[in-house]
């Protein structure tokens, strides 16, 4: 598989069409959509679920996304894993995990999704509301 | 009954079930039905993994399950019993004979299968079973998330669901 920048390095897979959407704000913010490979759940059983992912892993991807931690993308993507060490997985993907992960190119795919995740702990916070924003 | 819902869901336990049904529930437990499952390690860890720690995972075969059904029907919490197919539902509902709801949460496509809505597919004998089912009282209806309208076997058959 190429590593040019056009060429996926993650798959983000998501409910729904959020891996689309995520995938298109990438694209739209830094101009680096095509780094990454969007799945959605619809329509799938587990058991295609896990063999889509399979072929996406075979293909070369071995960094991966997914929303949920107990969502059946991640359930398909631990059992795809199996035998694949060299595979990781990042949970409860975010748009600014994924914006870190597409300019983090001077990393390995999988040493980039490592890197993204305090950055996506870090997008999250809490403004107003009579609290403290943090 | 505590056990407030018979899901059948080729994904078991995952979004639609921890988080869609589950926090509208207050979800104490989850009855995994399942023969491989509850025969591997490695799954039962990999879906205990899957649910928040407030929840409370059972795995069990469906003789188990069978044997378990009271026990789980005295549990004060709200549970779900979860199978993948149609047939470990119709086998568990023979056994127990406490089975009184069915609800098709998803069943996707497999080769031999028959769309009936979005996330239903059934291959002729699992509509034979699910219309056995009903033929012995058990309401029988399709509903991936609460809010949706839940959809009689008939419908559900008849493709008119949605």
């Amino acid at each position: 598989m190429s590593n040019g920048p056009d060429a996926p390095r993650a798959i983000v897979a998501a409910h729904g069409d959020l891996a689309a959407g995520l995938v298109s704000a990438v694209e739209r913010i830094t101009g680096r959509g095509a780094m990454l490979s969007a799945m959605s759940n619809v329509a799938l059983g587990a058991d295609e679920m896990e063999a889509a992912m399979r072929a996406r892993i075979a293909d070369g991807l071995h960094a991966i996304f997914t929303d949920l931690p107990s969502g059946s993308w991640t359930m398909a993507t631990r059992r795809a894993m199996r035998g694949n060490d060299h595979v990781v997985l990042v949970t409860g993907v975010n748009l600014a995990a994924l914006l870190e992960f597409v300019m983090r190119d001077d990393l390995a795919p999988a040493d980039a999704a490592r890197a993204c995740i305090d950055r996506a702990r870090g997008a999250i916070s809490l403004v107003g509301g009579g609290g403290r924003a943090s | 009954m505590p056990l407030e819902l018979f899901r059948i869901d080729d994904r078991l336990i995952h979004g639609q079930v921890v988080v869609g049904w589950g926090q509208p529930m207050r979800l104490g437990f989850i009855v995994l039905v399942d023969d491989e499952v509850a025969a591997s390690e490695w799954e039962r860890e990999l879906y205990r993994m899957g649910v928040p720690p407030e929840v409370d995972v059972v795995f069990e075969t469906v003789e188990g399950a069978a044997a378990r059904i009271d026990e789980f029907a005295r549990d004060p919490r709200p549970g779900i019993l979860l199978t993948g197919d149609v047939d470990s539902m119709a086998r568990l509902a023979q056994a127990c004979g406490r089975v009184r709801t069915v609800n098709l949460g998803g069943i996707h496509h497999r080769a031999g299968r028959a769309q009936r809505l979005r996330y239903v597919f059934l291959a002729p004998e699992e509509e034979q079973a699910l219309r056995a089912l009903e033929q012995t009282g058990i309401a029988v209806t399709a509903q991936d998330v609460p809010g949706a309208r839940p959809v009689p076997l008939h419908d559900v058959l008849a493709g008119k669901g949605e």
